[in-house]
């Protein structure tokens, strides 16, 4: 036999529910930890939904923070921050720092002038000092731009709430969606803890989260549903172990490999996107985590409607009932 | 195996071929776009260019496809604006260019209304006072004669003006119809005159869109700055002829009711006070040259249409002695004396211009000015070396994954492997033809989303070959298993790319900008590496199969 790479070998028997309480309890607690993180720390969000302007400069002499906060300081400016950015795709002698500006009050975009004004005062820190990127967005979009963003992974979840409900089962729906919630709550609770941009391209980057868990977890209950007509009397948790483990080497395979790919990006992709890919890497950790811990949990919680098996063993409590 | 009937390999074949030719261009891209401008300019010049151009045009052959993926700003630098056209503003300047013609109307029926005049009023509304309200319906009546019918499609049956009585004075508004038709000329308007200037620039591939009820987005590739861009179209050059009531130099003074106090251009602290509301306005102007008044200094000749040419003519015919100002962006430029009935409703603009002066202002002129207000509600600016850094990142990042995908694919499943990694070479060159074919732009997220469509493209072969090898361990048969493999896993791909599908395209209606990038990228990758993983690859292996005939094989 030729040898092959395996991560997983061809015959395994683990019980995803021998840790139930454990595992599914961890991710209860990471919900909530994030939500109640949201909540006080808030997340550092981006221009793109607080308004205000990002100036990112670029110079051959190394960046000095405290002298260009001198240099803004006296410009009547709200909460002005600066940051260094490197990057191992940087040349020696390229040094980038971002300066981010909140909104002025009663102000849509920051005029031409007041940007001239700014650069003018960063040049006298540093006269060979350049302006690659300048961005500024007023508050009525980025007002807009936040109930897009929210609206948008709302309304990418209804959509996978009703595709499987149509293909599957209503608890094959409700599982799978409370997995994505989970795994997108517990990536912006990340964000939150790090305080890293919180902005449109990171909501991007959950919309993707979204997209990659649901294929893990479907991929799953499409075996789950085979299994099902295969064996009727096996219980159910038995059968999602059995199908968990008959996929395994496939999640584990699948998730390698966008894993990999995502890495490559994350170190070589530059700085710019650094954010969205870190944000996508993350997902695809919790999401696989999810399709393994949390989907089947919650079907397994609901139960399965099947027919012409006694309800009693397959169905631990009352919500089967529902079903009707 | 059962293998594919021939016209199914053919047309698979072909669609890999296209693929191939598609993103060719892509390869050599400067060249291709020397080439491209040239043949534009060639065609745009009637079939025969210059020896240069005719040079450029054979840079790249011409039965080869020559469509290229368009690079977003963030890749190729440039500006981004959007704007919010101040619709209201044209409210009132038809409100203020309506009151000569309510007040010349009520007059005819003075005897009836008695004395009229306008009352202040918020913008938008005309409030005009009657001495005598008893003649309310015949004044109500003869502005009703103004009103004419809205020709739209929505406003079938209503008239342009709405007018009521409040105690002694009559309010006139636009109709919601009207209004509703003048939102959709300004806009229109709006984004002529935006796209002439930016054209009259002469960059290239700009993105001048409306967007929802009163925005434009305006992105201009290669331009410094937002700055830039703003000044490009944001210089207003109205240009308005006013009677003038008086002359002060107090900055301060009160101009008092209807009037406007205007600096001089020429002279400091000078200042004008004119009527607020304009005899004739730039609008009406058919045609704006550079020339030279009879002392032989530059000036700007221009011509109006008819019914600007008649007002022009009546009211230099009514006011002959007196001064009238002509306005240009706020400033009075001069104010000649009527010298006598200027009929034919052609003049010239006299100051102390240079010729470019005099040239611009033609050209500022014959543009147009904004029907309205534009505020800036977003401004982006990206130099030309961030994108050209994050191109080089991006092509970095797209080479390496592709190498460690593949080193991965075929540690894992060896020669099948090998199969997965040509399949997800053809899905590359299909993403790229396709985005060149619908001309797609490329942004920074739309290369994240190619590099991350590699790692989840091979989910599919993995969903295959895992599923080949549980028919192999089952005790099938090398043939057998293969079809059992392909079939029995479609269910699982079609599902879960389709619901990556809807995620994409939600993403793809509510994102903007580069996010819009992202998932333009990734629902092409889904849709490709359906076909790629499932068809292509088995294409292959069949081919193979048909050729070894293997007794046993090792996935």
């Amino acid at each position: 036999m030729a040898w092959r790479l395996k991560l997983v070998p061809t015959h395994t028997k683990i019980d995803f529910f021998r840790w139930q309480v454990g595992t599914f309890g961890a991710s209860v607690a990471a919900v909530i930890l994030s939500l109640v993180l949201v909540m006080t720390m808030g997340l550092n969000l981006g221009i793109d939904f607080k308004g205000g302007t990002t100036i990112r400069t670029e110079s051959t002499t190394p960046v000095d923070v405290g002298a260009m906060r001198e240099a803004l300081a006296g410009q009547d400016l709200n909460d002005v921050t600066i940051t260094e950015v490197t990057d191992p795709s940087f040349r020696a002698d390229q040094h980038v720092a971002q300066i981010r500006i909140g909104p002025r009050d009663g102000e849509e975009a920051v005029t031409p002038e007041s940007i001239a004004v700014l650069e003018a005062a960063l040049k006298g820190v540093d006269p060979a000092i350049t302006f690659p990127a300048v961005e500024s967005v007023g508050p009525k979009v980025s007002n807009e731009l936040m109930w897009k963003a929210v609206l948008s992974v709302v309304a990418a979840s209804v959509g996978i709430l009703i595709y499987v409900w149509m293909r599957f089962e209503w608890q094959f729906a409700v599982g799978c969606v409370a997995a994505l919630v989970h795994d997108v709550v517990v990536t912006v609770g990340l964000f939150s803890l790090l305080q890293l941009k919180f902005d449109l391209s990171i909501v991007a980057a959950l919309l993707t989260i979204l997209g990659y868990s649901v294929n893990d977890t479907v991929v799953i209950f499409d075996r789950l549903r085979e299994n099902l007509a295969k064996y009727k009397t096996m219980p159910l948790r038995d059968m999602m172990n059995l199908t968990t483990n008959e996929t395994l080497s496939r999640t584990i395979m699948t998730a390698t490999t966008t894993f990999l790919s995502l890495l490559v990006l994350f170190i070589f992709g530059g700085d710019v996107i650094r954010g969205f890919v870190f944000a996508m890497l993350f997902g695809v950790v919790i999401g696989t985590y999810s399709t393994l811990y949390v989907a089947k949990n919650i079907v397994l919680f609901l139960g399965v409607d099947r027919g012409d098996k006694p309800k009693k063993s397959a169905t631990p409590d009352e919500f089967s009932k529902v079903d009707a | 195996m059962t293998s594919a009937p021939l016209w199914k390999r053919i047309l698979i074949g072909l669609v890999c071929l296209w693929g191939l030719l598609g993103s060719l261009p892509n390869l050599f891209y400067t060249q291709v776009e020397t080439h491209n401008d040239a043949v534009a300019a060639i065609s745009q010049a009637g079939g025969v260019g210059t020896p240069e151009q005719e040079a450029a045009a054979g840079l790249w052959p011409s039965w080869l496809p020559s469509s290229l993926m368009s690079l977003g700003l963030d890749l190729r630098g440039g500006a981004h604006l959007l704007a919010r056209v101040e619709l209201t503003d044209v409210y009132k300047a038809r409100m203020d260019s309506l009151w000569p013609e309510v007040r010349d109307a009520l007059r005819d029926i003075r005897d009836q209304v008695g004395a009229v005049r306008r009352a202040p009023s918020p913008d938008g509304v005309l409030r005009v006072t009657l001495t005598e309200p008893a003649g309310m319906s015949a004044a109500i009546a003869a502005v009703q004669a103004l009103s004419q019918p809205v020709i739209t499609l929505t406003g079938v049956g209503q008239s342009t003006l709405n007018i009521t009585a409040d105690g002694n004075d009559m309010v006139i508004t636009l109709s919601e119809a009207e209004q509703r038709a003048t939102d959709d000329r300004t806009m229109q308007q709006s984004l002529e005159i935006i796209r002439n200037r930016v054209d009259e620039a002469g960059t290239r591939e700009p993105t001048i869109q409306r967007q929802g009820e009163d925005r434009i987005l305006i992105q201009v590739p290669g331009i410094g700055s937002a700055s830039e861009l703003k000044g490009l179209i944001g210089t207003t050059a109205k240009l308005t002829f006013h009677p003038v009531v008086r002359t002060t130099t107090d900055a301060g003074a009160n101009a008092g009711a209807r009037n406007l106090l205007l600096p001089s251009r020429e002279q400091k602290g000078l200042y004008y006070i004119v009527e607020e509301t304009p005899v004739v306005s730039g609008d009406e102007l058919v045609d704006a040259q550079p020339s030279f008044d009879q002392n032989n200094r530059p000036a700007v000749s221009f011509r109006f249409d008819g019914t600007g040419a008649r007002k022009f003519g009546d009211y230099t015919a009514a006011n002959i002695g007196a001064p009238f100002a002509i306005v240009l962006d706020g400033e009075v430029i001069s104010a000649p004396v009527i010298q006598s009935h200027i009929a034919g409703g052609s003049g010239i603009i006299t100051g102390s211009f240079t010729v470019e002066d005099s040239t611009e202002l033609a050209v500022l002129l014959r543009a147009g000015a904004l029907p309205a207000k534009m505020d800036f509600l977003e401004e982006r600016t990206i130099g030309p070396e961030l994108g050209a850094d994050s191109i080089s990142a991006g092509k970095t990042a797209a080479v390496i994954g592709l190498v460690a995908v593949a080193a991965y694919m075929i540690a894992s499943y060896g020669m099948f492997g090998t199969f997965a990694v040509m399949a997800l070479a053809v899905n590359l060159l299909l993403i790229i033809a396709i985005l060149s074919a619908i001309g797609a732009t490329l942004t920074l997220p739309g290369i994240a989303g190619i590099v991350l469509t590699m790692g989840m493209a091979v989910d599919a072969n993995v969903l295959i070959f895992e599923r080949v090898r549980e028919e192999l361990r089952a005790g099938l048969s090398p043939g057998r298993s293969l079809d059992a493999g392909f079939e029995r896993a479609f269910s699982a791909i079609f599902d879960s790319q389709i619901t990556g599908l809807l995620v994409a395209v939600i993403m793809f209606f509510i994102g903007s900008g580069t996010v819009r990038g992202f998932a333009v990228t990734t629902s092409i990758g889904i849709i490709t590496s359906m076909f790629t993983a499932v068809y292509v690859t088995r294409l292959i292996i069949e081919l193979w199969f048909g050729w070894r005939r293997p007794k046993t094989i090792v996935v």
